[in-house]
Protein backbone atom coordinates (compact mmCIF):
# COMPACT_ATOMS: atom_id res chain seq x y z
CA UNK A 1 0.00 0.00 0.00
CA UNK A 2 2.77 2.43 0.95
CA UNK A 3 5.40 3.33 -1.55
CA UNK A 4 8.85 2.20 -0.45
CA UNK A 5 9.95 5.76 0.26
CA UNK A 6 6.95 6.65 2.41
CA UNK A 7 7.30 3.57 4.58
CA UNK A 8 10.98 4.28 5.01
CA UNK A 9 10.13 7.81 6.10
CA UNK A 10 7.65 6.59 8.68
CA UNK A 11 10.07 4.07 10.12
CA UNK A 12 12.78 6.72 10.12
CA UNK A 13 10.48 9.13 11.96
CA UNK A 14 9.68 6.51 14.60
CA UNK A 15 13.35 5.67 15.09
CA UNK A 16 14.34 9.30 15.34
CA UNK A 17 11.67 10.14 17.88
CA UNK A 18 11.58 6.80 19.65
CA UNK A 19 12.27 8.30 23.10
CA UNK A 20 9.65 11.01 22.76
CA UNK A 21 7.06 8.57 21.39
CA UNK A 22 7.58 6.12 24.24
CA UNK A 23 7.28 9.05 26.66
CA UNK A 24 3.96 9.97 25.07
CA UNK A 25 2.73 6.37 25.17
CA UNK A 26 3.61 5.97 28.85
CA UNK A 27 1.86 9.26 29.64
CA UNK A 28 -1.25 8.15 27.81
CA UNK A 29 -1.20 4.75 29.55
CA UNK A 30 -0.95 6.49 32.95
CA UNK A 31 -3.73 8.96 32.22
CA UNK A 32 -6.04 6.27 30.88
CA UNK A 33 -5.45 4.19 34.00
CA UNK A 34 -6.11 7.22 36.17
CA UNK A 35 -9.33 8.21 34.46
CA UNK A 36 -10.80 4.74 34.14
CA UNK A 37 -9.74 3.53 37.57
CA UNK A 38 -13.13 2.56 38.88
CA UNK A 39 -14.14 0.47 35.88
CA UNK A 40 -11.21 -1.31 34.27
CA UNK A 41 -8.53 -1.23 36.94
CA UNK A 42 -10.58 -3.28 39.32
CA UNK A 43 -11.15 -6.08 36.86
CA UNK A 44 -7.74 -6.21 35.15
CA UNK A 45 -5.18 -5.45 37.83
CA UNK A 46 -7.18 -5.22 41.02
CA UNK A 47 -7.11 -8.92 41.81
CA UNK A 48 -3.45 -9.81 41.72
CA UNK A 49 -1.93 -6.48 42.64
CA UNK A 50 -4.12 -6.32 45.72
CA UNK A 51 -2.89 -9.76 46.78
CA UNK A 52 0.74 -8.67 46.39
CA UNK A 53 0.52 -5.27 48.04
CA UNK A 54 -1.84 -6.70 50.65
CA UNK A 55 0.81 -9.25 51.63
CA UNK A 56 3.55 -6.62 51.91
CA UNK A 57 1.28 -4.34 53.91
CA UNK A 58 0.46 -7.26 56.17
CA UNK A 59 4.12 -7.94 56.94
CA UNK A 60 4.78 -4.30 57.68
CA UNK A 61 1.64 -4.17 59.76
CA UNK A 62 2.96 -6.95 62.00
CA UNK A 63 5.57 -4.42 63.16
CA UNK A 64 3.38 -1.40 63.63
CA UNK A 65 0.85 -3.65 65.35
CA UNK A 66 3.36 -4.40 68.09
CA UNK A 67 4.00 -0.72 68.80
CA UNK A 68 0.29 0.01 68.98
CA UNK A 69 -0.53 -2.74 71.46
CA UNK A 70 -1.06 -0.23 74.26
CA UNK A 71 -3.68 1.66 72.29
CA UNK A 72 -5.35 -1.53 71.15
CA UNK A 73 -5.57 -2.74 74.73
CA UNK A 74 -7.21 0.46 75.87
CA UNK A 75 -9.76 0.16 73.09
CA UNK A 76 -10.47 -3.47 73.95
CA UNK A 77 -11.03 -2.64 77.62
CA UNK A 78 -13.43 0.14 76.76
CA UNK A 79 -15.27 -2.17 74.41
CA UNK A 80 -15.43 -5.02 76.91
CA UNK A 81 -16.98 -2.67 79.42
CA UNK A 82 -19.57 -1.60 76.90
CA UNK A 83 -20.38 -5.22 76.06
CA UNK A 84 -20.56 -6.24 79.71
CA UNK A 85 -23.16 -3.56 80.19
CA UNK A 86 -25.33 -5.28 77.63
CA UNK A 87 -25.20 -8.74 79.24
CA UNK A 88 -28.49 -10.45 79.89
CA UNK A 89 -27.80 -10.82 83.57
CA UNK A 90 -27.84 -7.05 83.91
CA UNK A 91 -31.57 -7.03 83.30
CA UNK A 92 -34.10 -8.29 85.73
CA UNK A 93 -37.29 -8.75 83.83
CA UNK A 94 -38.78 -7.87 80.50
CA UNK A 95 -40.12 -4.39 80.69
CA UNK A 96 -42.83 -3.94 78.13
CA UNK A 97 -42.63 -0.15 78.30
CA UNK A 98 -38.96 -0.15 77.37
CA UNK A 99 -37.84 0.96 73.94
CA UNK A 100 -36.72 -1.80 71.59
CA UNK A 101 -33.02 -2.25 70.96
CA UNK A 102 -31.92 -0.70 67.73
CA UNK A 103 -30.09 -3.80 66.56
CA UNK A 104 -33.09 -6.04 66.77
CA UNK A 105 -36.29 -6.10 64.76
CA UNK A 106 -39.31 -7.59 66.47
CA UNK A 107 -41.44 -10.12 64.69
CA UNK A 108 -43.64 -11.14 67.57
CA UNK A 109 -43.27 -10.48 71.26
CA UNK A 110 -41.23 -13.60 71.98
CA UNK A 111 -39.13 -14.19 68.91
CA UNK A 112 -36.51 -11.80 67.65
CA UNK A 113 -34.85 -11.62 64.27
CA UNK A 114 -31.35 -10.41 63.84
CA UNK A 115 -30.95 -7.65 61.28
CA UNK A 116 -27.32 -6.67 61.71
CA UNK A 117 -24.33 -9.00 61.91
CA UNK A 118 -20.89 -7.82 63.03
CA UNK A 119 -17.56 -9.17 61.78
CA UNK A 120 -14.16 -8.06 63.09
CA UNK A 121 -11.41 -7.26 60.58
CA UNK A 122 -7.79 -6.22 60.87
CA UNK A 123 -6.64 -3.09 59.03
CA UNK A 124 -3.53 -3.74 56.92
CA UNK A 125 -3.41 -0.57 54.83
CA UNK A 126 -4.72 2.92 55.33
CA UNK A 127 -4.22 6.30 53.64
CA UNK A 128 -5.49 9.69 54.74
CA UNK A 129 -3.32 12.19 52.85
CA UNK A 130 -4.90 11.85 49.41
CA UNK A 131 -8.12 13.10 47.90
CA UNK A 132 -9.41 9.55 47.54
CA UNK A 133 -8.51 7.51 50.58
CA UNK A 134 -9.02 3.78 50.97
CA UNK A 135 -8.53 1.32 53.82
CA UNK A 136 -7.39 -2.25 53.12
CA UNK A 137 -8.49 -4.99 55.52
CA UNK A 138 -7.54 -8.61 55.86
CA UNK A 139 -10.92 -10.24 55.43
CA UNK A 140 -12.43 -11.14 52.10
CA UNK A 141 -15.25 -12.95 50.39
CA UNK A 142 -14.09 -16.30 51.80
CA UNK A 143 -14.71 -14.88 55.26
CA UNK A 144 -18.12 -13.45 54.43
CA UNK A 145 -17.35 -9.90 53.28
CA UNK A 146 -19.66 -8.49 50.63
CA UNK A 147 -19.68 -5.27 48.68
CA UNK A 148 -21.51 -2.32 50.33
CA UNK A 149 -21.06 -3.59 53.87
CA UNK A 150 -20.54 -0.80 56.40
CA UNK A 151 -17.35 -0.38 58.43
CA UNK A 152 -17.32 1.05 61.94
CA UNK A 153 -14.50 1.67 64.40
CA UNK A 154 -14.25 -0.15 67.78
CA UNK A 155 -15.57 2.99 69.48
CA UNK A 156 -18.73 2.69 67.39
CA UNK A 157 -18.17 5.62 65.05
CA UNK A 158 -18.41 5.07 61.31
CA UNK A 159 -15.38 4.54 59.03
CA UNK A 160 -16.56 3.78 55.49
CA UNK A 161 -18.13 1.35 53.05
CA UNK A 162 -16.67 -1.79 51.40
CA UNK A 163 -16.10 -1.15 47.69
CA UNK A 164 -13.92 -4.02 46.51
CA UNK A 165 -13.62 -7.62 47.69
CA UNK A 166 -11.35 -10.48 46.71
CA UNK A 167 -10.68 -13.85 48.38
CA UNK A 168 -8.80 -12.67 51.47
CA UNK A 169 -8.65 -8.88 51.33
CA UNK A 170 -11.17 -6.12 50.89
CA UNK A 171 -10.96 -2.42 50.24
CA UNK A 172 -13.02 0.15 52.09
CA UNK A 173 -13.80 3.59 50.74
CA UNK A 174 -12.95 5.72 53.74
CA UNK A 175 -15.18 8.62 54.78
CA UNK A 176 -12.16 10.66 53.67
CA UNK A 177 -12.96 10.16 49.98
CA UNK A 178 -14.29 12.82 47.63
CA UNK A 179 -17.07 10.50 46.46
CA UNK A 180 -18.08 9.21 49.87
CA UNK A 181 -21.63 9.98 50.93
CA UNK A 182 -23.45 8.69 54.01
CA UNK A 183 -26.92 9.58 55.22
CA UNK A 184 -26.66 11.37 58.58
CA UNK A 185 -28.82 13.33 61.00
CA UNK A 186 -28.55 15.81 63.83
CA UNK A 187 -29.19 14.14 67.16
CA UNK A 188 -31.01 17.19 68.54
CA UNK A 189 -33.92 17.40 66.11
CA UNK A 190 -33.49 14.29 63.91
CA UNK A 191 -33.16 16.33 60.72
CA UNK A 192 -31.35 14.33 58.04
CA UNK A 193 -28.67 15.38 55.58
CA UNK A 194 -25.68 13.72 54.02
CA UNK A 195 -22.14 13.55 55.35
CA UNK A 196 -19.38 14.13 52.82
CA UNK A 197 -15.74 15.22 52.72
CA UNK A 198 -14.34 18.29 50.95
CA UNK A 199 -10.80 16.92 50.65
CA UNK A 200 -9.29 19.49 52.97
CA UNK A 201 -8.76 18.54 56.60
CA UNK A 202 -8.81 14.77 57.36
CA UNK A 203 -10.37 15.39 60.77
CA UNK A 204 -13.24 17.57 59.52
CA UNK A 205 -16.24 16.22 57.58
CA UNK A 206 -19.02 18.25 55.98
CA UNK A 207 -22.72 17.72 56.68
CA UNK A 208 -24.72 19.00 53.71
CA UNK A 209 -28.40 19.53 52.85
CA UNK A 210 -29.61 20.26 56.37
CA UNK A 211 -32.89 22.13 56.17
CA UNK A 212 -32.80 25.71 57.46
CA UNK A 213 -35.57 24.88 59.91
CA UNK A 214 -32.99 23.04 61.98
CA UNK A 215 -31.27 25.09 64.64
CA UNK A 216 -27.92 23.33 65.04
CA UNK A 217 -25.62 24.51 67.81
CA UNK A 218 -21.88 24.09 68.00
CA UNK A 219 -21.12 20.84 69.78
CA UNK A 220 -24.27 19.03 68.64
CA UNK A 221 -23.80 15.32 67.89
CA UNK A 222 -24.22 14.01 64.36
CA UNK A 223 -25.43 10.39 64.04
CA UNK A 224 -26.16 8.03 61.17
CA UNK A 225 -29.76 8.36 60.04
CA UNK A 226 -32.31 5.56 59.92
CA UNK A 227 -32.53 6.01 56.12
CA UNK A 228 -29.13 4.50 55.38
CA UNK A 229 -29.31 0.98 53.95
CA UNK A 230 -25.87 -0.17 55.09
CA UNK A 231 -25.29 1.63 58.40
CA UNK A 232 -27.34 0.90 61.52
CA UNK A 233 -29.06 4.05 62.76
CA UNK A 234 -27.73 6.22 65.58
CA UNK A 235 -24.03 5.49 65.22
CA UNK A 236 -21.77 8.38 66.16
CA UNK A 237 -20.20 10.40 63.34
CA UNK A 238 -18.94 13.55 65.01
CA UNK A 239 -19.67 16.89 66.60
CA UNK A 240 -20.63 20.14 64.87
CA UNK A 241 -17.80 22.70 64.90
CA UNK A 242 -19.23 25.46 62.74
CA UNK A 243 -22.32 26.35 60.74
CA UNK A 244 -22.05 27.87 57.26
CA UNK A 245 -25.11 29.82 56.15
CA UNK A 246 -25.52 30.26 52.44
CA UNK A 247 -28.33 32.76 51.68
CA UNK A 248 -28.71 31.46 48.11
CA UNK A 249 -30.03 28.04 49.15
CA UNK A 250 -32.54 26.65 51.58
CA UNK A 251 -29.97 24.39 53.16
CA UNK A 252 -27.27 24.72 55.78
CA UNK A 253 -23.78 23.26 55.55
CA UNK A 254 -22.13 22.18 58.79
CA UNK A 255 -18.51 21.37 59.54
CA UNK A 256 -18.28 18.26 61.68
CA UNK A 257 -15.27 17.13 63.69
CA UNK A 258 -15.03 13.41 63.05
CA UNK A 259 -15.10 11.09 66.08
CA UNK A 260 -13.22 8.35 64.25
CA UNK A 261 -9.47 8.71 64.48
CA UNK A 262 -8.42 7.74 60.95
CA UNK A 263 -4.71 7.97 61.76
CA UNK A 264 -4.41 4.90 63.97
CA UNK A 265 -7.03 2.40 62.87
CA UNK A 266 -6.01 -1.11 63.95
CA UNK A 267 -9.24 -3.06 63.95
CA UNK A 268 -12.62 -2.29 62.53
CA UNK A 269 -15.99 -4.01 62.51
CA UNK A 270 -17.90 -4.77 59.36
CA UNK A 271 -21.67 -4.58 59.63
CA UNK A 272 -23.85 -6.71 57.44
CA UNK A 273 -27.45 -5.71 57.01
CA UNK A 274 -29.37 -8.89 56.20
CA UNK A 275 -32.14 -6.83 54.68
CA UNK A 276 -30.06 -4.43 52.63
CA UNK A 277 -30.89 -6.01 49.27
CA UNK A 278 -34.61 -5.86 50.07
CA UNK A 279 -34.41 -2.20 51.06
CA UNK A 280 -32.38 -1.23 48.01
CA UNK A 281 -34.77 -3.09 45.71
CA UNK A 282 -37.84 -1.38 47.00
CA UNK A 283 -36.12 2.01 46.83
CA UNK A 284 -34.97 1.40 43.27
CA UNK A 285 -38.25 0.23 41.77
CA UNK A 286 -40.56 2.81 40.27
CA UNK A 287 -44.20 2.25 41.18
CA UNK A 288 -46.06 1.11 38.08
CA UNK A 289 -49.16 3.26 38.34
CA UNK A 290 -47.27 6.53 38.55
CA UNK B 1 27.22 -4.07 37.88
CA UNK B 2 28.08 -2.20 41.02
CA UNK B 3 25.91 0.66 39.76
CA UNK B 4 23.00 -1.69 39.15
CA UNK B 5 23.09 -3.14 42.69
CA UNK B 6 23.45 0.30 44.27
CA UNK B 7 20.54 1.75 42.36
CA UNK B 8 18.28 -1.26 42.94
CA UNK B 9 18.98 -0.92 46.66
CA UNK B 10 18.08 2.78 46.48
CA UNK B 11 14.88 2.04 44.58
CA UNK B 12 13.74 -0.37 47.32
CA UNK B 13 14.99 1.83 50.16
CA UNK B 14 13.32 5.06 49.08
CA UNK B 15 10.04 3.40 48.11
CA UNK B 16 10.05 1.66 51.50
CA UNK B 17 10.66 4.98 53.28
CA UNK B 18 7.84 6.55 51.30
CA UNK B 19 5.35 3.73 51.91
CA UNK B 20 6.23 2.78 55.47
CA UNK B 21 7.06 6.14 57.01
CA UNK B 22 6.04 9.17 54.96
CA UNK B 23 2.62 7.83 53.93
CA UNK B 24 1.82 7.05 57.55
CA UNK B 25 2.67 10.47 59.00
CA UNK B 26 -0.48 12.34 60.00
CA UNK B 27 -0.68 15.41 57.73
CA UNK B 28 0.46 18.69 59.30
CA UNK B 29 -1.71 20.69 56.94
CA UNK B 30 -3.90 20.00 53.93
CA UNK B 31 -1.24 21.50 51.62
CA UNK B 32 1.61 19.35 52.85
CA UNK B 33 2.20 15.77 51.74
CA UNK B 34 5.82 14.68 52.09
CA UNK B 35 7.17 12.96 48.96
CA UNK B 36 10.72 11.63 48.77
CA UNK B 37 10.58 8.49 46.63
CA UNK B 38 11.50 10.26 43.35
CA UNK B 39 14.99 11.05 44.73
CA UNK B 40 15.86 7.64 43.24
CA UNK B 41 15.41 9.17 39.77
CA UNK B 42 17.37 12.28 40.70
CA UNK B 43 20.36 10.22 41.82
CA UNK B 44 20.73 7.97 38.76
CA UNK B 45 24.14 8.39 37.03
CA UNK B 46 24.69 11.31 34.63
CA UNK B 47 25.01 9.12 31.57
CA UNK B 48 21.65 7.33 31.94
CA UNK B 49 19.79 7.49 28.64
CA UNK B 50 16.57 9.43 28.32
CA UNK B 51 14.59 6.36 27.29
CA UNK B 52 15.86 4.42 30.34
CA UNK B 53 14.95 7.33 32.61
CA UNK B 54 11.45 7.56 31.18
CA UNK B 55 10.85 3.84 31.63
CA UNK B 56 12.33 3.78 35.14
CA UNK B 57 10.18 6.77 36.01
CA UNK B 58 7.07 4.91 34.93
CA UNK B 59 8.07 1.81 36.91
CA UNK B 60 8.88 3.79 40.07
CA UNK B 61 5.64 5.75 39.92
CA UNK B 62 3.51 2.74 39.14
CA UNK B 63 4.99 0.72 42.02
CA UNK B 64 4.05 3.50 44.43
CA UNK B 65 0.61 3.73 42.83
CA UNK B 66 -0.05 0.07 43.59
CA UNK B 67 0.46 0.80 47.26
CA UNK B 68 -1.52 4.03 47.31
CA UNK B 69 -4.49 2.91 45.19
CA UNK B 70 -3.96 5.72 42.68
CA UNK B 71 -3.12 3.86 39.46
CA UNK B 72 -1.44 6.19 36.98
CA UNK B 73 -1.14 9.31 39.14
CA UNK B 74 2.46 9.00 40.32
CA UNK B 75 3.38 7.02 37.19
CA UNK B 76 2.46 10.00 35.01
CA UNK B 77 4.37 12.48 37.16
CA UNK B 78 7.52 10.32 37.35
CA UNK B 79 7.51 9.61 33.60
CA UNK B 80 7.51 13.38 33.05
CA UNK B 81 10.35 13.84 35.55
CA UNK B 82 12.41 11.10 33.89
CA UNK B 83 11.87 12.55 30.45
CA UNK B 84 12.90 16.08 31.36
CA UNK B 85 15.85 15.20 33.60
CA UNK B 86 18.42 15.16 30.73
CA UNK B 87 17.08 18.51 29.47
CA UNK B 88 17.77 20.18 32.82
CA UNK B 89 21.15 18.44 33.19
CA UNK B 90 22.27 19.53 29.70
CA UNK B 91 21.51 23.13 30.64
CA UNK B 92 23.75 22.91 33.69
CA UNK B 93 26.66 20.68 32.76
CA UNK B 94 29.52 20.40 30.34
CA UNK B 95 29.27 17.75 27.63
CA UNK B 96 31.87 15.36 29.16
CA UNK B 97 30.26 15.30 32.60
CA UNK B 98 26.75 14.70 31.32
CA UNK B 99 27.91 11.53 29.58
CA UNK B 100 29.79 10.17 32.60
CA UNK B 101 28.28 6.81 33.65
CA UNK B 102 30.09 6.33 36.94
CA UNK B 103 29.22 9.65 38.56
CA UNK B 104 25.86 10.89 39.65
CA UNK B 105 24.25 14.25 40.49
CA UNK B 106 25.23 15.42 43.97
CA UNK B 107 26.52 18.54 45.70
CA UNK B 108 30.04 17.16 45.36
CA UNK B 109 29.94 16.52 41.63
CA UNK B 110 27.92 19.58 40.57
CA UNK B 111 28.43 22.22 43.23
CA UNK B 112 25.79 23.79 45.46
CA UNK B 113 24.25 26.19 42.94
CA UNK B 114 23.64 23.87 39.99
CA UNK B 115 22.57 20.99 42.24
CA UNK B 116 20.04 23.21 44.02
CA UNK B 117 18.66 24.41 40.67
CA UNK B 118 18.49 20.83 39.41
CA UNK B 119 16.58 19.60 42.48
CA UNK B 120 14.29 22.63 42.69
CA UNK B 121 13.22 22.55 39.08
CA UNK B 122 12.61 18.80 38.85
CA UNK B 123 10.83 18.61 42.23
CA UNK B 124 8.63 21.51 41.23
CA UNK B 125 7.89 19.95 37.83
CA UNK B 126 6.98 16.63 39.44
CA UNK B 127 4.69 18.14 42.06
CA UNK B 128 3.15 20.61 39.63
CA UNK B 129 2.05 17.80 37.34
CA UNK B 130 1.02 15.50 40.21
CA UNK B 131 -1.18 18.11 41.88
CA UNK B 132 -2.48 19.30 38.50
CA UNK B 133 -3.80 15.80 37.79
CA UNK B 134 -5.37 15.66 41.24
CA UNK B 135 -6.84 19.12 40.76
CA UNK B 136 -8.34 18.30 37.37
CA UNK B 137 -10.42 15.65 39.07
CA UNK B 138 -11.78 17.96 41.76
CA UNK B 139 -11.02 21.57 40.87
CA UNK B 140 -10.17 24.18 43.47
CA UNK B 141 -7.49 26.62 42.34
CA UNK B 142 -6.43 27.87 45.77
CA UNK B 143 -5.92 24.28 46.85
CA UNK B 144 -3.89 23.60 43.71
CA UNK B 145 -1.45 26.50 44.15
CA UNK B 146 -1.06 26.02 47.89
CA UNK B 147 -0.45 22.32 47.58
CA UNK B 148 2.14 22.65 44.77
CA UNK B 149 4.14 25.16 46.79
CA UNK B 150 3.74 23.52 50.22
CA UNK B 151 4.50 20.01 49.02
CA UNK B 152 7.46 21.13 46.87
CA UNK B 153 9.07 22.96 49.78
CA UNK B 154 8.72 19.98 52.11
CA UNK B 155 10.15 17.61 49.48
CA UNK B 156 13.14 19.88 48.79
CA UNK B 157 13.80 20.11 52.51
CA UNK B 158 13.67 16.30 52.78
CA UNK B 159 15.98 15.85 49.79
CA UNK B 160 18.61 18.15 51.28
CA UNK B 161 18.35 16.46 54.68
CA UNK B 162 18.92 13.07 53.01
CA UNK B 163 21.72 14.58 50.92
CA UNK B 164 23.53 15.87 54.01
CA UNK B 165 22.80 12.79 56.11
CA UNK B 166 24.14 10.32 53.53
CA UNK B 167 27.15 12.57 52.83
CA UNK B 168 27.75 11.39 49.28
CA UNK B 169 30.52 13.98 48.86
CA UNK B 170 33.13 11.52 50.13
CA UNK B 171 32.44 8.95 47.45
CA UNK B 172 32.45 11.34 44.53
CA UNK B 173 35.38 9.60 42.86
Amino acid sequence: MFKGGALKNIIGFIRQNFTFLSFLILQIVSLVMLSSYNKTYETFFGGWSNQVTGNINKNYNAWSYFFNLKNTNAQLIAENTALRNQLGQNFVAIDSSKKLGTLVLRKDSLEKIRKFFYYPAKVVGNTFTLQKNYITIERGSLQGVKKDMAAISPEGSIVGVVVEVNDNYSKIMSLLHRNSKVSAMLKRDKIAGSIEWDGEDPSVLVLKNISKSAAPKIGDSVLTSPYSSNFPAQLMIGKVTSVIKDPSTNYLTLNVKSTTNFYNLEYIYLVENRRMADQQNVEKNEPKNE
Amino acid sequence: MNNLIKNTARFVLFLAIQIIILNEVPPLHQFITPYLYFIFLLWLPFGTKRITLTLLGFITGYTLDLFMNTPGLHAAACTLLGYFRPTILNLLLAQELSEEVNREPSIGSMGWGPYAFYTFSLTFLHHFYLVLLEWLQFGNFGYFLGKVIGTSLVSILLIFIVELAMNRRKIKR
